[in-house]
């Protein structure tokens, strides 16, 4: 072609308008309710009630940054036990990997909000303008009220599902009724508003306008699952030893009658005959459209289906078809479920041992020691005590050690505190070693503190030393 | 087809490279990508001229918009006064002696002070206030003036034997050298130290008893205990500021010693004074 050498250099690429034409099928349907799942977790989640008493919060799902506390229904997480968090990181990410090889870019196919958000403004661009081809008439058509109408209503629809979008976003960091009333009469923070908008701006236009090109382009997704799957995963994929060569029907040997059927519905634009294609998310609504026409045409179904690499060899040599099951149930995948489980099953129990107080004592290192009067050696600790549950609760402090040193909280009269409710409190103590006594004159002895619940006598110790003046 | 035909692999360029019989295309991008790197530029445009950008000789170019970091920290600065105003009003309203009581109070004077002392005291007194040789330590229960917040306050306000304030702390121990002999020294070296029970010659001790009770009780008292009114130290606990020594004691009856500190009002605020006084006062020596 003479526009070869011209196009080569050129310094970009149209993109191709993609237009998903309407199927139905089993996948489609597993999808709907996929997507009825994953966006009504999404949206009613931060309106869920929990009742912690009095003085927490009573909302089931809330990340609270100014207080640093992250509450999900009965648990309640500080920022020192981020590693439950961690922990889940490292399960969604082995998940994935088990997911991945078992089931290919199932992830994409499914669950991805970019995929999720894309098919729901489908659904609505479909309700709107009409199926596929409307939709390319419109394209194509002059610009007419009618078009302006239709394109009008879309972006509303569009827009509206954006605000709500980053509207229940932001209902995750805050109270969401409150939250809800301040927005509405103008009186929310800044950086809730600029969450919305911000969030509902990406949404419109990743969901209206970019969608299978954010996956082609700028997810690392696509990179990352290639190299995690093997030719033992279960993707996607053409039969091609039953469709090849196509043709129209009753001229061809194969299978297939080369309807488009199955590129038509893709969403991503592709022709999944072309073989494994980094563009593919493994949606499946090629194999409810194939199966659709083989059903009419009185072929069996599954010419394209969830089959793994290997199996189209090993089928065009005749060999039987291997069941799914036996794709997922390998080694490979015990192994990821067996780490997984593992990784679950520690966090369970760490959840349940966790203890509902804290305590850290740091043995002051500027001065180690101060020497008094009387030549007494006085050590300073910094004790930081957490309640962490909703009722104040009292600790008594005691001191275990080779001689008997005598303890003392700074301000306080007595040798117990009051921690409030959901509070750390930081309190100095000392310790003193009076003049002739073994810990006084030793670079460093130990000292166990003594921490104990007044009202349920459970009590912990901390494990530090007392620094005693060599000279 | 309508649909427009793809183009195969084949009909894209590589880039020349190869390894390993991999080549790599030479795509072209997606044009949302190629106007996105459009937009940034414009962006960065607009922004050098809205903001401090070009390096000149001296400063950057200041930017239409006037912004600076500088700006920036005074006005994060002002917002925290503005912010502390009420409290640092009720901070100098309230008897240095009730700080404690009030929670709020306490704890904004002692993070205050703390944040003065690190500034302006631990040259000297040590980041951890444990002082140096010849500077006091401020965690012990040893005080040469007195550890009374009131007085830790005076201290702070005027200072120690510093000229320029005329209500500053002064006393001056005489250097006995210029009349006394070495060996009447060292005796009364011998008896200071006796009087903590340190080692020491009993013979000297008793020598120095009486030359004790004539150049030196009438400022450390008979028992050698101190005067906090002269700032006078008490000799017969275990803390030292020079050291304990004998040499060292009797360098210290020969050629005097005069810490100086300077007075700090003035300098500091007077809110900034009783939050460091507050601050000193319970590191633990307080009185």
């Amino acid at each position: 072609m003479s526009s070869d050498n011209e196009e080569q250099h050129r310094l970009f690429e149209y993109s191709e308008p993609v237009f998903p034409q309407r199927v139905k099928g089993w996948f489609r349907s597993l999808k709907w309710w996929l997507m009825f799942l994953t966006l009504g977790v999404y949206y009613v989640t931060p309106w869920l009630r929990w009742d912690r008493g009095t003085s927490l919060p009573d909302q089931a799902v809330l990340v609270d940054l100014a207080n640093a506390r992250l509450y999900f229904f009965w648990i309640e997480v500080w920022p020192h036990e981020f590693y439950f968090i961690a922990g889940l990181l490292i399960m969604a990410g082995l998940g994935l990997f088990l997911f991945t090889s078992a089931l290919g870019r199932v992830w994409c196919g499914y669950a991805c909000p970019q995929t999720v958000w894309t098919d729901l403004f489908i659904l609505v661009e479909r309700w709107v303008e009409g199926d596929r081809n409307a939709r390319i008439r419109l394209l194509r058509a002059k610009w007419d009220f009618a078009k302006l109408r239709k394109r009008l209503t879309k972006w509303t629809l569009w827009m509206l599902i954006s605000i709500s979008t980053g509207g229940a976003w932001v209902f995750y960091f805050a109270d969401a009724p409150t939250l809800l009333v301040d927005l509405v009469t103008g009186n929310a923070a800044f950086v809730a508003y600029g969450t919305i908008a911000v969030m509902a701006v990406v949404t419109f236009i990743f969901g209206g306008f970019m969608r299978e090109q954010i996956c082609t382009y700028m997810c690392p997704w696509p990179r990352i699952q290639a190299a995690m799957m093997d030719e033992h995963s279960l993707t996607v994929s053409y039969r091609a030893w039953r469709g090849e060569p196509r043709g129209k029907k009753g001229k061809a040997e194969g299978d297939c009658i080369d309807c488009m059927a199955c590129v038509n519905v893709c969403p991503q634009g592709i022709d999944i005959r072309d073989g494994q294609q980094v563009e593919c998310i493994t949606c499946a609504l090629c194999i409810d459209a194939c199966d659709e026409i083989m059903e009419r045409i009185g072929k069996p179904r599954g010419l394209i289906d969830y089959c793994a690499l290997s199996d189209e060899e090993s089928e065009r040599e005749g060999k039987d078809v291997i069941p799914v099951w036996k794709h997922i149930l390998r080694l490979r995948n015990i192994i990821y479920v067996s780490i997984w489980s593992i990784i679950g099953i520690a966090l369970v129990v760490m959840l349940f041992i966790r203890s509902d107080f804290g305590v850290s004592i740091r043995p002051e290192r500027n001065p180690r020691f101060v020497t008094l009067s009387d030549g007494t050696i006085r050590n300073a600790y910094d004790l930081r005590l957490s309640n962490q549950t909703g009722d104040p609760r009292s600790f008594h402090i005691s001191v275990k050690a080779d001689d008997p040193l005598r303890l003392e909280l700074q301000g306080q009269n007595v040798l117990s505190i009051v921690v409030p409710a959901d509070k750390t409190i930081h309190q100095r103590a000392y310790l003193f070693a009076k003049q002739g006594y073994g810990a006084s004159e030793a670079e460093s002895s130990s000292v166990r503190f003594w921490i104990e619940e007044i009202a349920s006598g459970e009590r912990t110790s901390v494990d530090t030393v007392f620094s005693g003046d060599t000279r | 087809m309508k649909k427009k035909q793809r183009k195969s692999e084949e009909d894209y360029p590589t880039t020349g490279h190869e390894w390993d019989g991999i080549r790599e295309y030479d795509k072209p991008m997606p044009r949302w990508w190629l106007n996105t790197l459009y937009i940034t530029i414009i962006w960065a445009i607009g922004y050098s001229i809205a903001y401090p950008a070009w390096p000149l000789l001296k400063e950057a170019t200041p930017g239409l918009l006037g912004w600076s970091s500088r700006g920036d920290v005074a006005a994060e600065i002002s917002r925290v006064n503005a912010q502390n105003a009420e409290i640092e009003t009720k901070l100098l309203a309230t008897p240095l002696e009730n700080i404690a009581a009030d929670a709020d109070l306490s704890r904004f004077a002692s993070a205050g002070g703390a944040a003065v002392f690190r500034t302006y005291c631990a040259q000297c007194h040590g980041e951890g206030a444990q002082g140096f040789k010849g500077y006091p330590n401020l965690q012990d229960d040893d005080w040469l003036w007195g550890g009374d917040i009131a007085t830790l306050e005076t201290t702070i306000r005027h200072g120690i034997r510093f000229e320029a304030d005329d209500d500053t702390r002064f006393s001056e121990m005489p250097k006995f050298g210029e009349f006394m002999e070495h060996e009447e020294i060292a005796s009364i070296a011998n008896f200071v130290r006796s009087l903590s029970g340190k080692e020491h010659d009993e013979a000297a001790a008793a020598a120095g008893t009486e030359l004790f009770a004539d150049n030196c009780a009438s400022c450390h008292g008979e028992t050698g205990t101190g005067d906090r009114e002269q700032g006078a130290p008490n000799l017969t606990d275990a803390i030292w500021l020079y050291g304990s020594k004998e040499d060292v004691i009797e360098k210290t009856i020969t050629y005097s010693r005069a810490g100086v500190m300077p007075a700090w009002q003035g300098r500091i605020t007077d809110a900034q004074i009783r939050q460091v006084a507050f601050y000193v006062h319970q590191l633990g020596g307080g009185e």
